[in-house]
């Protein structure tokens, strides 16, 4: 109040009318060592070289994917024949890999935020922090088909059985949604597991200062400060495990067969659906590349310009959440947002 | 102990008579200082309410090796204002922090001598019900990046029914958010909506909204750590008269680098030098009076 009764209505000076305002012009290349100046110019050279790689992508993406993209193919599911024209669409790995997605990060994301919170925030006995963080670094680095064979390893046990196909003689095929789903899951993890432990570092310590100082165990101050305060990278983990999960083929091929329409087990609907096998955008590509049994290439790039538009969806959320600068009164996606555990508050 | 340094002095009586302001001396040293910055509360009474609520007897604190204050002791009464001054590393914010156990999330900390708070030893206080007893405002405003109503209403006591981040808006708790605003002098400017981020706040807006957070756990003792240093002269200025408003109802320790804002605001000032405490008395005998040459000297402007 005060405040503004000191402000006084200033109206600033222009500068005198016929001055030239001057800029500091750019700092001159041609003084540098010719070292620098080669440097300089491959630095350029490359950086134009990798947009258009990226672009030539994404244009002849674009124009096979225009071409042969027919909204049929989006609610056809995938026929077996050996010509193009009745061999179906490919609604069935859309949803697949919907399936497949909502599995992964189902599991991904709240055991994720979890370690990446112990981590930051516990930590200790260190020793053992330090394995978990081994472990996860493992997890991160290894190809995903080696994470493939092992998750058939596991889900193959008699006792998983529940999981997938039992066969006449006892045996466990070990293939299905859930596999699939429970495996990706892992390949997510160190994902969601980084953003949320860089995030919670990155919190100032007054943060937690001033909720400890206030009588607050650090339990309730990470539930009700910390990871509200960091949902936005939450969601950015969230999403980026989302784009791994949806970019593999090796695990799909692996753990979820090879046929491309749903193959359900039992007579129960949905639960059936999830013990069954099926297909993802993935291996549907795969299958109908050249190099697979489908070869149907006007199917496949029609199936991949769809995969990239998502990925490149979900890349534009990821960056849309890093970059936001927060003053934004929250409209109605906000509100929207708000009600999805993880997503960012846009009033905070 | 350094046997340079000058003894401390302690024992302070502990109920003695309630402070009487005296005439105001054309001193020595501070008295520039009187000239430009009259007493907040010359004009007002002093309060008539002093009692004890927290003493500290002989406490030495550590980090690791390295002992930061050395065998101080110190009253903290409600109805006054104790202000805690003195160069940087004399370790009056660490000893502000050890009032409400802060000092323990720092790796390595120790500590000898006891502090009570209302006649009970704080270690053997459940460390939170002590955090909720005596609260804390920090040097930098630091609010919570939630709501202004949620930032108030994360400091009120738990209820039964256990609040969540969204809490169940009872009046109770709305009524206890506004009073705590009411208190903090802030409800007038915020109070059209509470909703609104706190981050939003300006900087003396935040740092009252953080004194409001700190009051709505209604504590017996408020712990000030230099609350106004990254404010402007305006903001400061509210919320030293706050400072004084609130002292009946809350004991209050402040502890600053601003000398003025010392003498504005505390009925008894502690002067600290390197880990000690080198005078205590009331802000006149302190600034106008000081008996120990270093304190002199510091007062003055001389070192530190």
């Amino acid at each position: 109040m005060a405040v503004a009764k000191l402000a006084p209505q200033v109206s600033r000076p222009a500068p005198p009318p016929g001055s030239v305002i001057t800029r500091s012009s750019r700092e001159r290349t041609t003084a540098w060592p010719l070292v620098d100046r080669i440097a300089h110019a491959l630095c350029w050279v490359v950086g134009i070289a990798l947009c258009l790689v990226a672009l030539a992508i994404v244009l002849f993406m674009f124009f096979k994917g225009v071409a042969y993209l027919h909204p049929r193919l989006l609610v056809e599911s995938p026929a077996p024949s050996a010509v193009q024209s009745q061999s179906g669409g490919f609604f069935d790995p859309i949803l697949g890999t919907l399936i497949v997605a909502a599995i992964g990060i189902a599991i991904a994301a709240p055991i994720g935020v979890a370690l990446g919170t112990w981590l930051a925030e516990y930590g200790r006995p260190s020793w053992l922090a330090r394995a978990v963080e081994s472990v996860i670094e493992i997890i991160a680095g290894a190809p995903s088909v080696v994470l493939a064979l092992f998750g058939l390893l596991v889900f193959a046990q008699g006792y998983l059985g529940f999981l997938s196909t039992t066969a006449e003689n006892g045996g466990v095929y070990g293939r299905s949604f859930f596999a699939a789903g429970a495996v990706m899951a892992v390949l997510a993890l160190p994902l969601v597991v980084a953003s949320t432990r860089e995030a919670l570092t990155r919190l100032p310590d007054r943060l937690r200062e001033a909720s400890f100082a206030l009588g607050r165990t650090p339990a309730t101050t990470i539930r009700q400060v910390l990871l509200p305060a960091i949902r936005p990278d939450l969601a950015t983990g969230t999403v980026l495990g989302l784009g791994r999960i949806i970019g593999d083929t090796a695990i799909i091929s692996i753990l979820l067969g090879t046929y491309l329409d749903f193959e359900k087990v039992g007579n129960v609907p949905a639960i059936g659906t999830l013990r069954g096998t099926g297909s993802t955008l993935t291996s549907y590509i795969f299958n109908n590349s050249p190099a697979g049994e489908g070869n149907a290439p006007q199917k496949a790039y029609a199936a991949s310009f769809l995969l990239l538009i998502i990925v490149l969806v979900l890349n534009g959320i990821v960056t849309w959440l890093t970059t936001r600068d927060g003053q934004s009164e929250g409209g109605g996606l906000g509100r929207a947002l708000r009600l999805i555990p993880f997503m960012p508050d846009p009033s905070s | 102990m350094d046997p340079m340094m000058p003894p401390p002095v302690r024992r302070i009586a502990v109920d003695r008579d309630p402070y009487v302001a005296p005439p105001r001396s054309a001193g020595n040293g501070a008295a520039s200082t009187t000239a430009v910055a009259p007493r907040l509360h010359a004009a007002r009474t002093p309060s008539l309410h002093v009692r004890e609520r927290m003493s500290i007897e002989s406490v030495w604190l550590a980090y690791g090796e390295n002992w930061v204050v050395r065998d101080v002791s110190l009253p903290v009464r409600q109805g006054e204002v104790l202000a805690m001054i003195g160069a940087s590393g004399s370790g009056k914010t660490t000893l502000l922090r050890s009032l409400n156990r802060l000092t323990e999330i720092t790796a390595g900390a120790a500590r000898s001598g006891q502090i009570t708070l209302d006649g009970q030893d704080i270690h053997e206080l459940e460390v939170n019900e002590l955090r909720r007893r005596v609260t804390m405002v920090f040097q930098q405003p630091n609010p919570f990046p939630m709501s202004i109503f949620d930032n108030v209403a994360y400091a009120l006591a738990e209820r039964p029914g256990r609040g969540g981040r969204r809490r169940r808006r009872s009046p109770e708790i709305e009524h206890a958010v506004a009073d705590a605003l009411h208190r903090a002098g802030l409800y007038d400017e915020v109070g059209g909506d509470l909703e609104r981020s706190a981050l939003r706040l300006s900087g003396g807006q935040q740092q009252r909204l953080c004194i409001a957070r700190a009051l709505a756990a209604e504590p017996e003792v408020l712990l000030l750590d230099e609350p106004c240093s990254a404010l402007d002269p305006i903001s400061t200025a509210t919320i030293e008269e706050l400072i004084v408003e609130l002292r009946d109802s809350v004991a209050i320790v402040i502890v600053t680098h601003n000398l003025q804002q010392a003498f504005r605001v505390a009925d008894h000032v502690a002067f600290m030098h390197l880990g000690e405490l080198v005078e205590y008395g009331t802000s006149e005998q302190v600034f106008d009076r000081p008996t120990i040459e270093r304190t002199r000297d510091y007062i003055s402007g001389a070192f530190g």
